[in-house]
Formats: structure tokens, C-alpha cells, sequence
């Protein structure tokens, strides 16, 4: 079914910016026995809460929406701004709708978030999720099992229904098509950025962490047929990689002034939480086996390179360099959220890896509610033209 | 004749150094402010100085009104005899600050201006002399009531008006200003009071139309106030930079706990207290006693305080107290995301260039610095009924507007107190601990130890 | 090296600072030595492990502590922010990576060696990850995890045990064999972890000592040295146990003579305030910072920082005859890896148990693991216990983020404040 472009992005914006979750609210009214469980960046396996019959919601912060008002008494001025729109959401009640929520270990300021939620919200399932940092599938592997075999033993309690190996399976069939949607969605951008701008590319995905899958499925088959449909003009600017970590997301504002500043953004690490696994994990035979053991053998084999994820034997910024040849690009844009320290400390590690191969890279810091971009804008159009005039390719 | 007992307590702040003086039921009597410098010693001598003036036309505005003939002309009488004794400090700072002038030109690197540079000064202080009494007649309206603010804007237009670019430059003249007045800011001036008022008061009386009888019984009384002695029974100084204030440390009290009391005794039933200085911001809360129970400051970071509105007058090159009454006329809301005082230039250019009036801009700016107070609040305790704002900061109509409707918003109705005298709060708190040690001597020695 | 010491010396601070000495001089000696080094955190270190392979521990926190008390860190941090780290991240990493590259030169002006194995105890703090992997570049040696999980629900699990002791016999010691050549012996590891227990009880001594009134010790800046020995190379040694048990004694004698605590001026000897501090200390300004506090006669009864390298007053002892899982669960319970709820209750439990006037947090701007969520622990404990909370704010080794005269007012509001509190309602006002 094909929509209008502009009226599948006017609905992802809605979904993206509706800070009162009122989507998800809808849902739940919908029938009684229905649950929500929040879930904070960057990555936590919610093919399990899929499986129960409940809705995962990534939780990422209010953008440049969010007044923060209590949430600055909570965190002092030199920790990053997600956590604290995150707990003006909840103080406020806006994350009412959640029965629960999971923190995953993307670094101290998440990881202690979750004893704050336990405080401030006693009544709510929380759980902090480990990702495994060893990766031998007897050791890390049997840990990173025991982790989501207690996720789903929780949320069986929490809904008093069975979570069978079936239903499972079918949640990560869900998921897995999600991904690949996504991939192909990326794909097309890659290929004619202009076609699918990442200012709407984003909300794409960003609309996928309030929609149940099988919508988020909907609206991403639909977009990326219609962008590719779509009749914008070709407009050649520079290609370029955006990384950082990305629990804060930047602003779209930000997104929208890089694009027109002269970049094309034709890969990125935004939103990484839903497609951190890279590669189908149901083979095409079909599933076999304990889904479980799937979901643990994806994590160890199949999660694409992150801050959060020890690199042990690999290189790092290996995978990043990658991603830039694979996407043709020309150059790299660091954007890290202020007081970040994933990113931060993960920077001057990538940045070598790419001066090693001689690929160009600029930095720049941002938080979620950034309001004023001057400074962005003028750094990369900078880049944008260096690339253009000094570039090989 | 006997004296009266008083209690001194002296705010050394980063700004304004303030004095109050409290007499032995607890009133105030007397208020002194002088603006802050380098010699912290001779500031807290200003401030007590100009208190203790106070303090005199406090007690001669009673004795008069207590006198059923005279009570009528106590009000357009003692104005006359302020402005008179205001005039002949100035008069005497002109005159050392011609001689610091002078002093500042001897300097070699300037040879090359003379003669030309110390005739030149000479005629504009000339000027600045002349042009003395018309800042003191009664109702004269003057833009500071400091020696420095005024000195300083009538040197610029005199040194403006006399420069030559290629002869005289302007820069030249002023730097020879900026040398000269921090010279004659900490210099302790000799004009008393008692003096000048006993020299002048025949002559001012006469000049106020007073009949002789009545100029007889004005003077007897005027002079009686002006001679009772004021035993200073006790001091306690606080601010930014107490730890240098001529006190001993026993008489020395954190400003945190002075402006809690202040406030308390200000307004008895407060019990949170906001403060927004020109460099820092503290969030209190006292209990019935005017006892501190809890606090935040924020010390650290200019956002939020009043410094981050001096960056934006400067921005518009406007004076800052004209920012809260053009904020007061903004018709819609924007919103600014950040207060960082870094970005303030480059926020407020690009919102001009989107098409934002200044008007709106500036009311969002305000709603966006008492978001960072209500953080400060909100991390000290909250706020409660009822609650003081106090500072330079709190005659800022639209700053208060963005405060009333943040806490309504927050925490509900509350009552929230503002008074014209706030600057003097960390001063009177500290006079009521200087009155109160008095009451409780060994506690407070303890406390000292 | 005095700078690093209060001046007033006891037997046992002498006897600290020449075992310290002794182990940067013996890491200096190293390469002629042939002695292999294994760089590690504090928070979830193996001491008996490495020592029963003949290795030396090296602490990269220790020496950017150390280089901040002797004023080295300014211009290492600088350095490294140079060469691209951000002004945001943590200083501990950013110290040692200045003094790399100025040919790391350790705090006692010895060479420090290269790590044959940087083992990676990834215990209460992302950073460590972070510093390692940045290390490793560096270095090009044998690198080798060890995660220990967080106690995110409050409690340490079997399966996070089991973890930590798999991990450790299937990679970690197989490492350590592979790097010095020698085969694990347990019963090394048990003897020494035998030695760590009774360490363990005089330093559990020790620090309730401050139970006492007047306490005889001050345990957050007196702190910091007593930990030393047992928080870096020496649990599970002799020096250790005697260490720890001439400092015993010596408590024990201020004790019976109701003395207060040892301080750069002279004793404390008349207390007025007993407060518990959240937070690790300033190093750069440590002297300065603790004067302000003894300067008023406020004597820090108890701290959290002094379980950052573990937690043993709780009743945990090293257990010999179950070796790896002992160190497991050691690993587990290192105060940064508690969750928020269990330091606030720690922190209630210490109020009490040390009948303290108030506790005060130390607020870090490095250190995310310790700061996040401070906010929280000062409104919980305050309502819990009903004494007033402090904030004040600093950093580790940036010399650029301390302000003694914000810190002191804000110190002295807070002391006041408790005072007033105390004192009978005054006169009219």
C-alpha cells in the first residue's frame, strides 16, 4: 500500500515527538491485561517483551520538547541530558503507561538510573540488564542466558501468562523482518540519499520505539516504497558516516542542519537499540532449537560493534571503517552528546583506526536539546566542501 | 548624655558592600551600601560609614517628628540636609581624585601628552565640579548613588568631548580615570558627618524657609541626635570574601545562614529562601526560627545568575535594569533551550535572525534562568510556604513573573515575598547574630571554638 | 613524598610509606628483575591471584592519585586533552595517559614498566573498559576481561558467581600462566587469601575504632591511608597483616588516652562534628581540603570511598578454602558496584552506627559511577536519618576543578548550619 511520503513522515514525526506516549496508551486501553515495558538506550533484547504480548517502548529522552523542570534536582550539571528528561518524563507522568522498565548497561549514568527508578518508583518492575562483556558461548553466553531466561521468567510473573518457546520465536521473526526492513531502508539511503533524507529516515525508526513491530514493519515498507517512488531531484553533497554512541539523541534540528550544510548522511549509529543485531537470527530453514540459545548466539556472533560492548580480540574502529567503505562515504562525523563518556572515551580509539586508513573526520558536541546550531552548521558545511574539493573518489 | 546600644552587621558581597545597624529592640536603624573593591577593609568602612549616617537622619527624622511643630517639615527638612552631606562627599572625592589624576600623569610612558594631558585633566574635573550640585539638589534624578558610577559616565562625556584623536586620544584620558579611581575608591575620605551637618545645618534651615524660632528648636534637636553616642555592642560580618573582613573569625558568619535569618526576620513566616546575586545563586530553607535546615548554592556556573542578564544587556546594548520591562512586553512564548552564558551572543543572534522579537526572546531567556533557580530549589527541599526571592536579581519584574508562574506551576499556590530592601538581607541577619550572641554568650563561644 | 604524608608520624604511617616505596622501587627494578606486572583496578582487584604468580600489581588509579597529591596531574591531564580527549571524560584516565606519554614516569619519579597484562577487572565503573582498551593500544601486551556483573537487583546471585569463577579458570588464570610461565597453584592463592582475612579484621577494627567518642581516627581523610596497603599490592601479604596491625595497636592507644585523630597540624582534640562522607576525595588539593574540616574540629567518622577497594565491614572475609569463588564475591560486593538503594542504606546504617552529626557528599565531576544519582542519596538519607546532608563539589586530579573558596563556603555554611540546629532557640530576633 502506498502513501503519500509527507503524510507517512507527518505520522512519524506525531509518533516521535508525542512525549505523553498517547499511541501506546491507546493500546494498552484497548484490552485490560495489556502491558508496557519501557526501555532505556541503547540495547535490550525486547524480542522476550514482544513474546510476552507486551509493548516495549524505547525511552530515549524528551529531544528539545521536554521542559526540565524537576529533572535537573536529580543529576549535577556535569552528567549528560538524557536522564534528566527521562526522569521529568517519569516525575511527570507521562511514563505512567510503562509497568515496567529495563536499563541496559550502556554506562554508570544508565546503570545508576535504574537504582533511582527503584527509589522513586517502587511500585514498577525494574531491571537492569548485563550484556555479557566475555563471549565464549559456555561462559559470557551462559551468563547473557541466565540474563534474559530472568527477563522472561519476570515478565511471565509480571503478566501472569506463559511466554512459550513459540511465541518467542515468533516475536524474533517479528524482529528480525524489523531489522531487515531497516537494513534495506538504509540501504536506499545509501544509495540515493535524496531520495530518503536521514531528517526522515530518522523518525522512521524513532516512530518504530512507541509502535507495536508488526506496525513499526508496516510503516517502514511503506516509506522506504514511497521515498524510492518518491520524485525529489538528485542534489550531490558530500557522503558522510555519523557515529556516537547515541544513547542522547541529537536533536532533529541537528540532523536537519548537517543535511543542509552539505552532508548526506548515508550510515549511522542512531537508534541502534532495535537493530543492534546485523543478520537474521532465525536461519531461512526455519528456527531450530531453544530461541533462547538463538537470541544468545545473536548477541555473542551477530551485535554490531558498540561503546557499551567490550572490543576484546577485535580492532577497534575496525568495524566503522567499514561501514565507510561499504557506504562509499567520504568522511566521518563524531557527534557526541556533552559528558558523554561512551563516546568520548571510545573517540580518540575510532579516530585513529580511520586516520590510519586516511579516512577525514570532524567532531562536534551536542545534547538532545540543543537549540541553536551555528557553530554545527558552519563546521560541517566546512567539511562538506573540504570533502568535496580534496576528496579522491 | 547617654548613648544607645547598636549592632553592626556588614555583608562584604562581590557587587555591593552592605551595613546594617539594629538598635537594642531589634530595629532597623540605620542602612549603608557602597559598591564593592579591591580593599575589602576600606569597603566595609564605607558601608558602616554611610550606615552609621543613617542611622543619624534615622534618629533625627524621630526626634523631629517627635516635636509636634516640626513632625510637618521633618519630610522635605531632612532630604535637604542627605543631599547636602552627599554633595560635600562627592565634592571632597573630586578633590582626591584630581590629585590621583595628576599623580596617575606623572607617569613617564605619559611625557610625551605634556603639558597638554594634566591641563586638559584639570579642566575636566573643572567641569565635574561644576556640574556637582546639580546631582544633589532634591530631587535630582540620579542613575547611581556611588561616586564611581557617577564619576565615571561624566568623565566620559567630558573626556569625550575634550579628546582630539590625533592630539589627545580619548584612551588615553581614560586610562588615566581607571587608575586615578581605584586610588580614591579605597582611600578612606575624612568628611564627618557631625562636622559638616554642625557647619551646614544653619545655613540649610535658613535655606528651608524655617522661621527663627523654629530653626532654634530644629538645630538643638538635629544636633542632639547627631552627638548620641552609639555604642557598638557587638559586629558580624558575612559575604563573599568574609574571611577578610577586619572581624574576628568568631564574629564571622557564613552568608548562607545570615540570609536565612535576614529573611526570616524580614518576613517571620518564610521558610524557603531564594537568592540570585550578581555571582552565585542559593536555595534556602529555614525553619520558624529563621534556622537554615537545608541549602544549595550554585557557585560555579553564571547561568542562572545575575551576570548571565549583564551578557545579555551587553549583547543588545541595553542597560540591564531595561531588560525585565521590555520582557514584560513580549506576546508569545519562546522557548530557550540553553542558559550557558558561552552561547547567550550566538542564541540570541540567531533567534533575531529568525524573525524572534526581542521582546519574546528576552521573556524566554528570563523563564529560562528561573528554571535553573527552580532546579536550586528543588534540589534544596522545594519550595514552601511562604517564599522570599531576594537579590539584585528580584526587582527584575519579569524575572519574578517567570518565578510566580514556575512555582504555581510546580508547587502550587504559595505566597512569595519580595522587598525593595532584599539587598540588605545578609546584612541584617547578620546584625540579628551579632544582637543575638549578645543573649547567648557561651553558645556561642562554642560555637566560635 | 612528605607532601603525601601528614607530618605527624605514627610507627605505622612510616611503615606504610616504606612498603609503598618498596613496591614502586621493586616495579622500577622490573625489567632488570624479570619480574612480570599486571596493571589492575582497585575495585575488584586480585592481589593473591597475581602475587601468587610472582607477578606485581600495578594500579594506573593509584599512580594518578598519587601524581594528583604531588601535584604532577595539571599538566598530565592537559596533555592528554592535547591529543584529542575531551575536557568531559574522566581525569584518572586522562592523567595516565599524560604521564604515558611523558614516558611514564611514576609519582616517586621511578620508571613505572610496561604491563605484561592489563587485567581488565571490570568491576563498578565503565570507564575501566574505556582505560584499558585505550591502554592496549598503547602497549600491544596481553589484555584479559574479567566482567563482574552489577548487583543491579540489590544482591549478589550464584549465577554471577558462577560467572566471575569461570571467567577466572578458563581465561584469567590461563592468561597469567601464559604471560609468566608458571602453573596456578590454589593453595598459593588460599595461604595468601588466609593472610587477607586477618588483615581484614584489623582493618575492620580500625575503622569502627570511629565509633568511639571522640573517634581516635579520622575516616575519610586519615582513611585514605589506612586503605592504601590493603586497596593496592599488599592484601594477602605479611607487610599487609603487620601493617594492619601496628596501626591497630596504635588505635587501640588513642583510644585508652581518648585522643582524637592524627592530622598535618596536630591531633584533633576537641570534636565537634562527626560526619559521613560520600564520595572519593580531591587529591590534588587533599591537604587543603582536609584542613578545612579539622580546622572547625569536624572529624569524619566513616566513609564510603574507604570501601571502593571492598567492602569488609559487613562481615565479608576473604575465604581461603573456597578461593575463586571468595574472590568472586569479593569482586561483587566493592562499594561502586552496589546498587543505588544499597549505598543509601549504607550510608543510613553508618549514620547511625557512628551517631554522626551529619554526612556530606563530595560530589566528583570525573567520576560518573560514583556521582550519578548523589543527588538522590542526599534526599534519601536526610529523610531517613534526619540529619542534614552537605553537597559539595570537586574533582579527582584536575587542579582546575577545585575552588577552595566555594568549597569552604559551602563547608562552613553547612557546619554552621548544623550548629545553629544544636544550639536552644536564641533571643528575639
Amino acid at each position: 500500500m502506498t502513501s503519500n511520503v509527507d503524510q507517512l513522515v507527518a505520522r512519524a514525526e506525531a509518533l516521535a515527538l508525542d512525549m505523553d506516549l498517547s499511541g501506546v496508551a491507546a493500546w494498552k486501553d484497548a484490552e485490560p491485561a495489556r502491558r508496557v515495558i519501557g526501555y532505556l538506550p541503547v540495547f535490550a533484547p525486547i524480542e522476550i517483551i514482544t513474546a510476552a504480548g507486551m509493548h516495549p517502548v524505547g525511552i530515549i529522552g524528551g529531544t528539545d520538547q521536554v521542559e526540565i523542570i524537576r529533572g535537573d534536582a536529580y543529576f549535577q550539571s556535569y552528567i549528560c541530558h538524557i536522564p534528566r528528561s527521562v526522569v521529568e518524563l517519569g516525575l511527570s507522568g507521562r511514563l505512567d503507561v510503562c509497568d515496567g522498565f529495563l536499563f541496559p548497561s550502556t554506562c554508570d549514568v544508565i546503570r545508576n538510573m535504574s537504582g533511582i527508578w527503584k527509589l522513586e518508583f517502587p511500585d514498577k518492575y525494574v531491571k537492569y540488564v548485563d550484556v555479557p562483556q566475555n563471549f565464549d558461548p559456555e561462559i559470557g553466553g551462559n551468563w547473557w542466558r541466565h540474563e534474559l531466561t530472568s527477563l522472561r521468567t519476570d515478565l511471565r510473573e509480571l503478566g501472569g501468562v506463559e511466554i512459550s518457546d513459540e511465541s518467542l520465536w515468533e516475536a524474533i521473526a517479528l524482529h528480525d523482518e524489523n531489522r531487515q526492513l531497516q537494513r534495506e531502508l538504509y540501504d536506499l539511503r545509501s544509495d540515493r540519499p535524496w531520495l530518503a533524507p536521514t531528517s526522515e529516515v530518522y523518525l522512521m525508526q524513532r516512530a518504530g520505539l512507541v509502535l507495536p513491530v508488526q506496525e513499526h514493519n508496516e510503516l517502514l515498507r511503506d516509506y522506504t516504497e514511497a521515498a524510492a517512488n518518491s520524485d525529489r531531484p538528485l542534489m550531490d553533497n558530500s557522503r558522510i558516516v555519523l557515529t556516537g554512541a547515541f544513547c542522547e539523541q541529537p536533536p532533529l534540528d541537528l540532523l536537519r542542519t548537517l543535511e543542509r550544510a552539505g552532508c548526506w548522511i548515508v550510515d549511522d549509529d542512531l537508534l541502534m537499540g532495535p537493530r543492534m543485531i546485523t543478520e537474521p537470527i532465525i536461519d531461512p530453514e526455519g528456527p531450530v532449537g531453544d530461541p533462547i540459545d538463538a537470541l544468545v548466539d545473536a548477541f555473542l556472533d551477530k551485535a554490531a560493534a558498540a561503546s557499551f560492548i567490550y572490543i576484546n580480540e577485535k580492532e577497534k574502529g575496525a568495524e566503522l571503517a567499514e561501514m565507510v567503505v561499504k557506504r562509499e562515504a567520504e568522511g566521518v562525523i563524531f557527534a557526541a552528546p556533552s559528558f558523554c563518556d561512551p563516546a568520548l572515551l571510545d573517540r580518540p580509539m575510532l579516530a585513529r583506526a580511520l586516520d590510519e586508513r586516511g579516512i577525514s573526520h570532524i567532531s562536534m558536541k551536542y545534547s538532545e536539546n540543543t537549540g541553536q546550531f551555528q557553530t554545527i552548521r558552519e563546521q560541517a558545511g566546512t567539511f562538506a566542501d573540504a570533502l568535496k574539493l580534496w576528496s579522491d573518489a | 548624655m547617654t548613648g544607645m546600644d547598636c549592632w553592626v552587621g556588614i555583608d562584604l558581597g562581590s557587587t555591593t558592600t552592605k551595613a546594617i545597624i539594629l538598635d537594642s529592640d531589634g530595629e532597623i536603624l540605620g542602612r549603608g551600601i557602597t559598591n564593592s573593591r579591591s580593599n575589602y577593609d576600606v569597603a566595609c568602612a564605607v558601608a558602616r560609614a554611610e550606615a552609621f549616617v543613617d542611622a543619624r537622619f534615622a534618629l533625627a527624622r524621630r526626634a523631629l517628628e517627635g516635636d509636634a511643630a516640626l513632625a510637618a517639615r521633618a519630610q522635605e527638612l531632612l532630604p535637604i540636609i542627605a543631599a547636602s552631606f552627599a554633595e560635600a562627599k562627592h565634592n571632597a572625592a573630586l578633590v582626591s581624585l584630581r590629585e590621583e589624576l595628576l599623580i596617575a600623569a606623572r607617569n613617564d610612558f605619559y611625557e610625551g601628552w605634556q603639558p597638554a594631558l594634566d591641563r586638559v585633566l584639570g579642566e575636566i574635573v573643572d567641569a565635574m565640579e561644576a556640574r556637582a550640585h546639580e546631582l544633589f539638589v532634591p530631587g535630582a534624578d540620579r542613575k547611581s548613588d556611588f561616586f564611581r558610577d557617577l564619576a565615571s559616565s561624566t568623565f566620559m562625556q567630558l573626556s569625550e568631548e575634550a579628546a582630539d584623536p590625533s592630539t589627545m586620544p580619548q584612551d588615553v584620558l581614560i586610562g588615566m580615570f581607571d587608575k586615578a579611581i581605584i586610588k580614591v575608591e579605597n582611600k578612606e575620605l575624612e568628611v564627618s558627618f557631625e562636622e559638616h551637618v554642625s557647619q551646614a545645618l544653619d545655613r540649610l534651615l535658613a535655606a528651608a524657609g524655617l522661621e527663627a524660632d523654629e530653626r532654634a528648636r530644629a538645630g538643638e534637636l538635629m544636633e542632639r541626635a547627631v552627638a548620641l553616642p552609639l555604642d557598638e555592642r557587638g559586629h558580624v560580618g558575612t559575604g563573599y570574601g568574609r574571611a577578610r573582613l577586619p572581624f574576628p573569625k568568631a564574629s564571622i558568619r557564613s552568608e548562607i545562614l545570615c540570609h536565612g535569618l535576614g529573611a526570616h526576620a524580614t518576613f517571620p513566616t518564610t521558610r524557603t529562601v531564594l537568592d540570585i546575586g550578581g555571582q552565585d545563586t542559593k536555595a534556602i530553607q529555614v525553619d520558624g526560627r529563621g534556622i537554615v535546615t537545608g541549602f544549595q548554592m550554585n557557585d560555579r556556573c553564571a547561568a542562572g545568575c545575575g551576570r548571565y542578564l549583564g551578557y545579555i544587556a551587553d549583547e543588545m546594548n541595553l542597560g540591564v535594569h531595561e531588560l525585565g520591562p521590555m520582557a514584560m512586553k513580549s506576546t508569545r512564548k519562546v522557548k530557550i533551550n540553553s542558559t550557558c552564558t558561552v552561547f547567550a551572543g550566538a542564541e540570541l543572534r540567531d533567534r533575531l535572525n529568525l524573525g524572534q522579537k526581542r521582546e519574546d526572546i528576552l521573556a524566554g531567556l528570563h523563564r529560562a534562568i528561573m528554571l535553573r533557580a527552580m532546579s536550586l530549589l528543588a534540589r534544596s527541599g522545594g519550595v514552601h510556604d511562604e517564599f522570599t526571592f531576594t537579590g539584585g536579581v528580584a526587582r527584575n519584574p519579569a524575572a519574578v513573573r517567570a518565578l510566580r508562574e514556575l512555582v504555581t506551576e510546580n508547587y502550587g499556590e504559595r505566597k512569595i515575598n519580595i522587598s525593595a530592601a532584599s539587598i540588605y538581607t545578609g546584612a541584617l541577619g547578620a546584625a540579628i547574630f551579632a544582637r543575638r550572641a549578645e543573649d547567648a554568650d557561651e553558645s556561642t563561644e562554642e560555637a566560635a571554638a | 613524598m612528605t607532601e603525601t604524608v601528614p607530618t605527624q608520624r605514627d610507627a605505622s604511617m612510616a611503615l606504610q610509606k616504606k612498603i609503598l616505596a618498596e613496591h614502586y622501587h621493586a616495579l622500577a627494578q622490573a625489567p632488570e628483575t624479570g619480574a612480570k606486572t599486571a596493571y589492575t583496578f582497585v575495585p575488584g582487584n586480585l592481589t593473591e591471584l597475581i602475587r601468587s604468580f610472582d607477578m606485581l600489581p600495578v594500579l594506573p588509579e593509584i599512580n594518578a592519585l598519587q601524581s594528583g597529591m604531588r601535584k604532577q596531574s595539571g599538566d598530565f591531564v592537559r596533555e592528554a586533552e592535547k591529543l584529542g580527549h575531551s575536557e568531559d571524560v574522566c581525569t584518572y584516565v586522562k592523567c595516565d595517559i599524560g604521564m604515558l606519554k611523558g614516558g611514564n614516569i611514576g609519582p616517586t619519579g621511578e620508571h613505572l614498566p610496561d604491563p605484561d597484562i592489563l587485567l581488565l577487572s571490570y568491576t563498578g565503573c565503565f570507564t575501566f573498559m574505556k582505560w584499558f582498551e585505550l591502554l592496549k593500544q598503547e602497549y600491544d601486551c596481553e589484555i584479559v576481561m574479567l566482567h563482574v556483573p552489577y548487583q543491579g537487583g540489590g544482591e549478589i546471585t550464584q549465577e554471577m558467581v558462577d560467572y566471575i569463577v569461570r571467567q577466572l579458570e578458563e581465561q584469567v588464570i590461563p592468561k597469567l600462566e601464559k604471560v609468566t610461565g608458571k602453573t596456578f597453584d590454589a593453595d598459593a592463592v588460599s595461604e595468601r587469601l588466609a593472610l587477607s582475612a586477618q588483615a581484614e579484621d584489623d582493618f575492620v577494627y580500625v575503622l569502627e575504632s570511629a565509633k568511639h567518642r571522640p573517634s581516635p581516627i579520622d575516616g575519610y581523610f586519615g582513611g585514605v591511608f589506612y586503605i592504601g596497603p590493603i586497596f593496592s599490592a599488599f592484601r594477602g601479604t605479611q607487610a599487609g597483616i603487620d601493617y594492619y596491625r601496628a596501626l591497630r595497636s596504635e588505635v587501640d592507644a588513642r583510644i585508652a588516652a581518648g585522643k582524637g585523630p592524627v592530622t598535618p597540624a596536630g591531633e584533633v582534640t576537641n570534636e565537634q562534628y562527626r560526619l559521613v562522607v560520600e564520595g572519593p576525595p580531591n587529591w590534588t588539593h587533599f591537604r587543603e581540603f582536609w584542613k578545612m574540616f579539622y580546622e572547625e574540629n569536624a572529624v569524619c567518622v566513616a566513609s564510603t570511598y574507604t570501601k571502593v577497594g571492598g567492602l569488609y565491614d559487613r562481615g565479608f572475609r576473604h575465604d581461603p578454602s573456597n578461593p575463586l569463588e571468595s574472590l568472586a564475591r569479593y569482586c561483587l560486593g566493592c562499594y561502586t558496584n552496589l546498587n543505588l538503594p544499597q549505598r543509601v542504606d549504607l550510608i543510613c546504617d553508618y549514620v547511625r552506627e557512628y551517631s554522626a552529626d551529619g554526612f556530606l557528599i563530595n560530589s566528583v565531576k570525573s567520576c560518573n559511577s560514583f556521582s550519578a544519582g548523589q543527588l538522590v542519596i542526599l534526599r534519601e538519607v536526610e529523610e531517613r536519618t534526619g540529619v542534614p546532608g552537605g553537597f559539595i563539589e570537586s574533582d579527582l586530579v584536575d587542579p582546575r576543578y577545585f575552588s577552595a573558596a566555594n568549597i569552604k563556603n559551602r563547608l562552613e555554611s553547612y557546619l554552621q548550619m548544623i550548629e545553629q540546629r544544636r544550639q536552644p532557640v536564641g533571643a528575639t530576633g
